[in-house]
């Protein structure tokens, strides 16, 4: 046999990879201490103290949704957690949304109906080429802040109210005993998981279908009216009224956070239709033909062949929209709903000008929010993957 | 009832402005073996997939097992219960096991309790050769074992007629063999089959008559002797001569 070919070692492919890899880290590591460098310069000329110490100062600012106690006398790390839970809860409903839609429109692309597939096209082709902010902009300023004051609401039943402060709406209030009440909700909640579990293993012994719904329904509402009138309903609603200029109790939903979650979700639901209509699309054409030629009807070939396909197709791209969405909703900063950026990298930075540190920061926990997303829809991926070949 | 499994009379198929099938007039009795040849493009499996309502006609009537398909999706729903269809390309469902993959319209179309349908997709799992091959995923099978898989899966919902799309031109030409042997089989229970093939050899053994067809039209049907040494129309004698080089 031959003699393996010799290459002089600096021709070699390996140790020019090499080289590259290492004149890239280098070049890298010169930019990043050139900034910093920079950085500190401007630090010293301004005498602003460096270090994280800021974040147990007091803020001294109103912030106007928190999820968390907050009030004036709060520090800056107290900003921060609320910015953080503004934005996750800016990004879980949005997402959840826009999942739904996104997949309705998707499927409605596909319709067999004229005007459904026309109406979920249009939806996608309009929603998709607007810029964002702009629709964010559409919503808040053309929409909910043009409805009327608070003492021409639209009601509904008394009891939830909508007008250009935001959404009202009627908020529970536990009383003493309630726990019981939970506590039966819990076990009505379980023992419904376990008839559904048990319809399932019926239909597969026998193949009789039996209806679940009013069954399940039925275990997650008696057990806990009942457990409420034993203990003398303890449980009360704070309902929103009006007073003076405005409405008092109840929950408000602010129409900045309306107008970031409808204009997030809409905006992401339009990407994630393309994503799903292409993905159905590349479910081979024979399946759909195999399926029918079996018996299955449309719900059912959708349901049991075309979409687990679809699926490992639809994954990736979705969960960088799901990350998308959660990076677009700094935009609030223009609306001034309180999320991460407007409250943290906004507020904070201005009063306390530790540019550095806060920027890390923010950029850090978004980073954090995107790994986690994406480790998460990963194993999702395998999971759905592997139930194949 | 009628005693012929597929009646067709003065068929006629267009796409958009492409007359597909021309004037098809073609009954097959029950237990009757057909099998379609034709040049590429004739409109064999247009026909084909007419008969099981993938395709609709415009004109003429169609009428399978007793019931005419027309444009109520009852109707299709009732004839494609009484007919298999095995694809050229086996389209057997990735994601799913051999024995997920047959036992799937039975639960869903049938309605059958799961063991029963693992019971009743064994048995076919058995007559097409392979039943060690059922928790296996298609994409780990030879051709010639999904295209066996995609005929058990078509038998699981017990149909009255099989129809068969060029089952054997996508397999290699060792795995042919191992697919014409499972169709010969079934046509030794007595199934009523049509299939498109150009496997001469099988339409010799197996048809009861052979139908030729052109252009969108049925240019000649006559029983496999007489078709391949007497052909009457000029244009079967060409394809007979390409075909039996
Ligand atoms: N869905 C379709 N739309 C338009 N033309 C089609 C369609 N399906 C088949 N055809 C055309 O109809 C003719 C017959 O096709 P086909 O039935 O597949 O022929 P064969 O199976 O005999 O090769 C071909 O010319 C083909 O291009
Ligand atoms: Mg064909």
């Amino acid at each position: 046999m031959a003699t393996p070919l010799r290459i002089a070692w600096w021709r070699r492919r390996r140790t020019r990879d090499l080289l590259f890899q290492a004149a890239l880290i280098a070049g890298v590591l010169l930019l990043f201490g050139i900034m910093a460098n920079n950085a500190i310069q401007t630090v010293e000329r301004q005498h602003i103290a460096t270090g994280f110490g800021f974040l147990d100062h007091t803020a001294g600012f109103d912030v106007v949704q928190t999820l968390v106690r907050y009030d004036e006398t709060s520090t800056y790390g107290r900003v921060l957690l609320v910015g953080i839970l503004n934005t996750l809860l800016v990004a879980a409903i949005g997402i959840v949304l826009a999942t739904l839609l996104g997949f309705l429109v998707g499927i409605g692309q596909l319709s067999s109906n004229w005007l459904v597939a026309r109406l979920a096209r249009s939806f996608v082709e309009i929603v998709r080429n607007l810029p964002l902010l702009l629709q964010i902009f559409f919503w808040y300023f053309a929409v909910l802040r043009a409805l009327p004051g608070p003492r021409e609401s639209w009601g509904v039943a008394d009891a939830v109210f909508l007008n250009n402060r935001g959404l009202y709406l009627p908020a529970p209030v536990a009383e003493s005993g309630f726990g019981f009440v939970m506590l039966a909700f819990a076990a009505g909640a379980i023992a419904s998981i376990f008839m559904f579990l048990r319809a399932k293993a019926v239909r597969e012994r026998t193949g009789r279908v039996s209806p679940v719904a009013p069954g399940t329904t039925a275990l997650l509402v008696v057990p806990a009216l009942l457990a409420s009138a034993a203990a003398g309903f303890p449980m009360s609603f704070s309902v929103p009224a009006l007073s003076g200029f405005n409405f008092q109790g109840g929950i408000v939903v602010l129409p900045e956070m309306m107008a970031l979650v409808v204009a997030l979700a809409t905006y992401t639901a339009s990407y994630i239709a393309e994503i799903v209509r292409a993905g159905i699309e590349g479910v081979a054409r024979g399946q759909t033909e195999a399926a029918q030629a079996l018996g299955l009807n449309r719900g059912q070939m959708l349901r049991l062949v075309i979409v687990p396909q679809a699926m490992r197709q639809i994954i990736p791209p979705l969960t960088s929209q799901y990350l998308n969405l959660t990076k677009n909703s700094s935009l609030a900063v223009a609306i001034a709903y309180p999320d991460l950026v407007s409250v943290f990298a906004g507020t904070t930075l201005s009063q306390t000008g530790q540019a550095i540190e806060i920027i890390a920061i923010t950029m850090a926990v978004y980073l954090t929010l995107s790994l986690l997303t994406s480790a998460f829809m990963n194993w999702y991926n395998a999971r759905v993957a592997l139930t194949e070949r | 009832m009628s005693t012929s499994a597929v009646e067709i009379t003065g068929l006629n198929k267009w796409f958009k402005a492409f007359h597909v099938l021309k004037d098809i007039n073609l009954t097959v009795a029950r237990g009757e073996r057909v099998v379609i040849c034709g040049p590429s493009g004739s409109g064999k499996s247009t026909l084909i997939r007419c008969i099981n309502g993938l395709e609709r006609h415009q004109e003429g009537r169609l009428t399978v097992e007793g019931v005419e398909l027309s444009e109520e999706i009852g109707q299709i729903e009732a004839v494609r219960a009484n007919v298999g269809l095995v694809f050229q390309q086996f389209n057997l469902f990735p994601h799913l096991t051999v024995l997920e993959n047959c036992t799937l319209a039975p639960m869903w179309v049938k309605r059958l309790p799961k063991r029963e349908a693992e019971t009743l997709a064994m048995k076919y799992l058995e007559r097409v050769h392979i039943p060690e091959q059922a928790l296996k995923y298609p994409g780990q099978l030879s051709g010639g074992q999904q295209q066996r898989v995609a005929i058990a899966r078509a038998l699981t919902m017990e149909p009255r007629i099989m129809l068969f799309d060029e089952p054997t031109s996508a397999l290699d030409p060792e795995m042919i063999k191992e697919v014409l042997e499972t169709m010969v089989e079934l046509a030794e229970t007595g199934m009523t089959m049509l299939v498109v093939t150009h496997e001469m050899g099988f339409a010799r053994t197996v048809a009861n008559r052979v139908v030729f067809m052109d252009e969108g039209e049925i240019v000649e049907i006559a029983p496999p002797e007489e078709f391949f040494t007497k052909p009457k129309s000029p244009r079967t004698k060409e394809f007979l001569s390409q075909i039996l080089r």
